[in-house]
C-alpha cells in the first residue's frame, strides 16, 4: 500500500557523484530527500573511474562546467566534509605523430576558445615538467588546471555528508518501476517495498535508459565499458597527469605510489551484468601506450584491472533538466568524461529544483526524446 | 604473442596440477580428449604432493612423496599436454586462458575449463603476525617438504587443524626445536573426529604416533589455546599464548610467554576462488568446508556453462577426495563432449562416487577442525593488522562499518583493505567475516569481486617496447 510507504519531497534514484551531489544540496536546501541505489553510494562509474581532473579530455562545450567542477573537488573538505584525495597537478597531452600534432593543435584551440588555459609547448618544455616522458614526442599541450581525485574514497565522503544533512540513504535497494500517481511518484522496490515522493530525480548513469523507460520515455543510452589498470606502489615516476592527443591514455601516480592507467579502452560488459571482464588484447594495447609515454612503467607490475561503465547520450552531450510532460521529474547524467564536472552538475540541478536560476545552463532532455507517451 | 603453442585448440584446459587437476586431466585424456594442463609450479603435485627441486637427490621417501611420484609418472605417460612454470593471469569466458611463461605471454582457448586451484591458508590476525619470522603453517610445510629448510632454530607452532602436528613433526625430523604446539581445538574435539578417522586408519595411526613422539620429545601441547600477540625482542620474537573459549574467542586464564625465533601459525584452509569469482560463478558460504566456495553440482559443474571447479578449490575435502572428484570431472566432460558413452560413464562414475564418499568423511572431519569459529573473528584485537598489504587494522575496519559499510567491496573502497598486491587473497575471508558482523550474514557481506591479474603482472614480461607506428589504436575520443 502506497499510503503506508515512506514519503519524501524528492527521491533521487542513482547514487553516483551527480545524484549524490544533487541529493546533498537538496537536503541542505530543506527538502526531505531519499537517495536510492541498487548498490552502494559511488560504487559504479563514480567510484571506479580514473579520477582524472582534466580539461585536455573534456568536450570543448563542457570546459566551463569542468573548471567549476574541478574547483569543487579541490574544495571537497569544505562542502563535502572530507578530503577525497583531490590534488592539483600539471596536465600534459602528448603527440607522437604528425597526425596527433594536428589533432593536439586543433583540440587545444577549441578548448582554449571555451576558456581552458591550455597552451602548446615544446618537447623540451614538456620534459622539464615531466622528465620521465618519452623524449620521442614531437609536441605537447600543457594545462595548469588538471589534477586527480581518489575516486574510490568519494562514496564514504558522500555517505557521511548525506547522513549529516538528514537525507534518507537507501543503499542496496533496487528499484523495479516508478508510477506517477495523484501528483506523486510511487517507486517500487525489488523487495516489494515502496517509496513515495512528490519530486523525482533519475541519476542512473548507464541505467538511465531503463529508468526513463519506466516513465514511458525513450532515450537510447550507450554503455561504454572502460578498462582501468593500476600498478603496485612504485618510487615516484611522474607528478603530472598525462594523456595523448587522441584521448586514448590517462596516466597519473597517486601519493601512495600506485600508477593508474586509463584511456577508455574497452572491456566486456553491459548494464545488466556490469563490467564482466577485460579483453587481454585491449589490456596489452593500453599498457603499450602507457609504457611508450612513460618508459619507467616497464619496471612496474600490474596489480589490478577493472572495468567501469560510462554512459553516453545520442549526441554525446549531457542530459540534465526537467523531463517534459511530467510534473517535477528530472534527469541528470551522460556527461562525457563527466567525473570532473560531476559535483558542479549536481549542484546546478539542485539549484534549479530549489527554485533558483542555475549559474550555467542545464542540458534540456527534450532534444533527445524520441517518443513520449502520456503517462497520466 | 604466441597462441596455443601446439596446433589446434584443446577440448579441455585444466588449471592446477594438484591431485584434482591431474586426475581430471588424465581421465579426460584417457577418453581421447585433447587436454592441456597448466600450473605455475615446476612440476605436478600441487601443495600436498609438492615435488622437491630436481637437484635434491637421495631424499627419504614419505607416503606423500610416493603418491606424488606416482601422480607425476602417470601424467608423464599420458597424452596430456602439460605447461609448468606458467602463471595464469587471466581467464575469460569462452574460455580463453592467458598465462605468462619465461618466453613471454601465451594463451589457449578451450571448450571446457576445469579450475583445480586448490586451497590457501587462512591466518586469523593477531598483533605481530606481520613480523619477520612469523610464517603460515602452509608456508612452513612448503619449506620443510620441498626445500628441506627449517623456519627457524626454535619455532612455536600454533593455530588449528591437522597441519599443526605435521609441521611440528617435520621440524623435529629436520633437526629443529619446537617450543610448543598451541592448538585451538580441545583434546575432546580431536577425539570426536574418531569415527571419521576410521575411514583412513593409516592417517589416524600416523597422527597418534606424532602426538606420542611430541610427548617423548617433551614438546608442550597446549589445547584450547591461541596466540594473543607476538612482539619483536631483538632478533627474537616473544609470543604470548592464552586460553580460548570453545567458540575460539579469548578466555580468562593464565597467559604464557615463549621466546622463539620463528612462529608457524595457521588457521585452516579456504578454497582458492580467484578464477570462479572472476568468471562470476555463483558462490556459497559453508564455514565447515572453509567458508566461501563456488556452488557446484554432483559432477562439479559451476553455475557458468562449461566451467568446472574441483578439489579443495570447490570446498575443503582433502587430497584423497580431490583425486577421486577430479576423475569424476574428467569422466563428466568426456561424456558431455561425446568421448564416453553414457552407460560407461554411469558405471565408472558410480564406483568413484562410493570411494569418494569414504574419502570425504576424513576430509570433512579435518575441515571441521580447520573451520573458522565465530569467537576467533570477534576476538581479533583492534590493533591487529588485517590487510597486511595496505596496513588496515581491525579498528579501521570496525570504524568503516560503524560509518555504514555493509559489504566487503564497499570496505575495500573505503579503506583499501584488499587493494594491495595480494588482491585480498590473504585478508579476504577475514575481512568479509568482520563486515558480516555488521551486515548480518556472510552472504550479505559478500566477497571481494574477482579481478585480473591473479598475480602481479610484470609489464616487461607482458609486453615488449614497440615502435609507436605499430600500435593498433582505437578511434580517438570525441572533441
Amino acid at each position: 500500500m502506497s499510503s503506508s510507504a515512506p514519503s519524501f519531497d524528492v527521491a533521487v534514484i542513482g547514487a553516483g557523484a551527480m545524484g549524490a551531489t544533487a541529493a546533498l544540496h537538496l537536503a541542505r536546501g530543506g527538502q526531505r530527500v531519499a537517495l536510492i541505489d541498487r548498490g552502494e553510494i559511488c560504487r559504479q562509474a563514480s567510484g571506479v573511474n580514473a579520477g582524472t581532473l582534466t580539461l585536455h579530455m573534456t568536450r570543448a562545450a563542457l570546459i566551463p562546467y569542468a573548471i567549476r567542477g574541478r574547483e569543487l573537488w579541490m574544495d571537497a573538505v569544505n562542502w563535502l566534509g572530507m578530503d577525497v584525495g583531490a590534488r592539483a597537478a600539471p596536465g600534459l597531452s602528448l603527440a607522437f605523430t604528425e597526425a596527433e600534432r594536428e589533432m593536439l593543435e586543433k583540440r587545444a584551440a577549441a578548448r582554449t576558445a571555451m576558456g581552458a588555459p591550455i597552451r602548446l609547448i615544446t618537447p623540451t618544455e614538456a620534459l622539464a615538467i615531466e622528465p620521465g616522458l618519452n623524449p620521442s614526442m614531437i609536441a605537447a599541450a600543457f594545462c595548469e588546471l588538471d589534477g586527480h581525485v581518489t575516486a574510490y574514497l568519494t562514496g564514504r565522503a558522500y555517505r557521511k555528508a548525506l547522513v549529516a544533512a538528514g537525507a534518507g540513504v537507501f543503499e542496496n535497494t533496487p528499484v523495479t518501476g516508478i508510477a506517477p500517481e495523484a501528483g506523486r511518484y510511487v517507486i517500487r522496490h525489488q523487495d516489494g517495498g515502496r517509496t513515495v515522493a512528490r519530486r523525482l530525480v533519475l541519476a542512473g548513469g548507464v541505467w538511465l535508459e531503463t529508468m526513463l523507460g519506466w516513465l514511458g520515455i525513450a532515450v537510447p543510452i550507450k554503455c561504454l565499458v572502460n578498462q582501468l589498470i593500476v600498478t603496485e606502489r612504485m618510487a615516484p615516476v611522474m607528478r603530472s597527469v598525462v594523456s595523448i592527443a587522441n584521448g586514448l591514455l590517462s596516466l597519473k601516480q597517486f601519493e601512495n605510489g600506485t600508477v593508474l592507467i586509463g584511456g577508455g579502452w574497452q572491456g566486456l560488459g553491459d548494464p545488466v551484468r556490469g563490467g564482466v571482464e577485460a579483453i587481454p588484447a585491449n589490456l596489452m594495447g593500453n599498457v603499450q601506450l602507457a609504457r611508450h609515454a612513460l618508459p619507467a612503467l616497464g619496471e612496474s607490475r600490474i596489480v589490478r584491472i577493472w572495468l567501469g561503465l560510462e554512459s553516453e547520450s545520442p549526441d554525446a552531450m549531457p542530459i540534465i533538466g526537467q523531463l517534459p510532460g511530467l510534473d517535477e521529474a528530472y534527469v541528470i547524467g551522460c556527461v562525457h568524461s563527466g567525473y570532473t564536472s560531476a559535483p558542479y552538475m549536481g549542484q546546478l540541478l539542485a539549484e534549479r529544483m530549489l527554485g533558483n536560476e542555475p549559474e550555467m545552463p542545464l542540458f534540456d532532455p527534450a532534444r533527445l526524446i524520441g517518443k513520449l507517451e502520456d503517462t497520466h | 604473442m604466441t597462441v596455443s603453442p601446439e596446433s589446434g585448440a584443446p577440448d579441455v584446459l585444466v588449471i592446477g596440477a594438484g591431485p584434482a587437476g591431474v586426475e581430471a586431466a588424465l581421465a579426460a585424456s584417457a577418453a581421447g580428449l585433447r587436454v592441456v594442463l597448466v600450473d605455475e609450479a615446476a612440476a605436478a603435485g600441487g601443495q600436498v604432493y609438492r615435488a622437491a627441486p630436481r637437484s635434491f637427490t637421495g631424499m627419504t621417501a614419505t607416503p606423500e612423496s610416493r603418491l606424488g611420484d606416482d601422480l607425476r609418472r602417470r601424467l608423464a605417460e599420458s597424452a596430456v599436454e602439460t605447461h609448468f612454470g606458467h602463471l595464469v593471469w587471466s581467464v575469460s569466458l569462452g574460455f580463453r586462458v592467458d598465462a605468462l611463461a619465461e618466453g613471454g605471454p601465451v594463451s589457449w582457448s578451450a571448450r571446457r575449463l576445469v579450475v583445480a586451484s586448490g586451497a590457501q591458508e587462512r591466518v586469523v590476525p593477531f598483533p605481530g603476525w606481520t613480523l619477520p619470522g612469523v610464517i603460515g603453517l602452509a608456508g612452513a610445510t612448503i619449506l620443510l617438504k620441498s626445500q628441506h629448510m627449517l623456519p627457524g632454530r626454535r619455532t612455536l607452532v600454533a593455530g588449528q587443524g591437522p597441519l599443526l602436528l605435521a609441521v611440528a613433526i617435520g621440524i623435529l625430523k629436520a633437526g629443529g626445536e619446537v617450543a610448543g604446539v598451541v592448538d585451538l581445538a580441545s583434546r575432546g574435539e580431536w577425539l570426536a573426529t574418531g569415527a571419521a578417522l576410521l575411514s583412513r586408519p593409516d592417517l589416524a595411526a600416523r597422527g597418534a604416533g606424532w602426538v606420542a613422539q611430541l610427548h617423548r620429545r617433551g614438546v608442550p601441547l597446549l589445547y584450547r589455546q591461541a596466540i594473543r600477540r607476538a612482539t619483536a625482542r631483538g632478533d627474537d620474537i616473544e609470543v604470548t599464548v592464552g586460553p580460548v573459549e570453545r567458540t575460539g574467542g579469548p578466555a580468562r586464564g593464565r597467559e604464557r610467554n615463549f621466546t622463539v625465533d620463528a612462529v608457524a601459525a595457521g588457521n585452516g584452509l579456504t578454497a582458492s576462488t580467484d578464477v570462479t569469482r572472476l568468471l562470476r560463478a555463483e558462490h556459497v558460504f559453508n564455514e565447515a568446508r572453509g567458508g566461501w566456495m563456488p556452488q557446484v553440482d554432483a559432477e562439479f559443474r559451476t553455475s557458468v556453462d562449461g566451467l568446472f571447479a574441483v578439489g579443495d578449490g570447490a570446498g575443503i575435502a582433502g587430497a584423497a577426495a580431490a583425486a577421486l572428484h577430479g576423475r569424476l570431472v574428467g569422466l563428466a566432460i568426456a561424456r558431455e563432449l561425446g568421448a564416453l558413452a553414457p552407460a560407461d560413464h554411469a558405471t565408472q562414475s558410480a564406483s568413484l562416487r562410493r570411494s569418494a564418499r569414504r574419502a570425504g568423511q576424513f576430509g570433512a572431519a579435518m575441515a571441521g577442525l580447520m573451520a573458522l569459529r565465530p569467537g576467533q573473528v570477534a576476538g581479533i584485537a583492534p590493533e591487529a593488522v588485517v590487510c597486511r598489504c595496505e596496513d588496515v587494522t581491525r579498528r579501521e575496519i570496525d570504524a568503516a562499518c560503524a560509518e555504514g559499510v555493509r559489504s566487503a567491496n564497499q570496505l575495500k573502497a573505503w579503506t583499501r583493505c584488499g587493494m594491495g598486491p595480494c588482491q585480498g587473497r590473504i585478508c579476504g575471508d577475514i575481512a568479509s567475516a568482520l563486515v558480516a558482523r555488521h551486515a548480518g550474514t556472510e552472504p550479505r557481506a559478500g566477497m571481494f569481486t574477482g579481478r585480473t591479474p591473479f598475480r602481479p603482472l610484470p609489464v616487461a614480461q607482458l609486453i615488449k617496447p614497440v615502435d609507436y607506428a605499430e600500435l593498433e589504436l582505437p578511434p580517438p575520443a570525441p572533441l
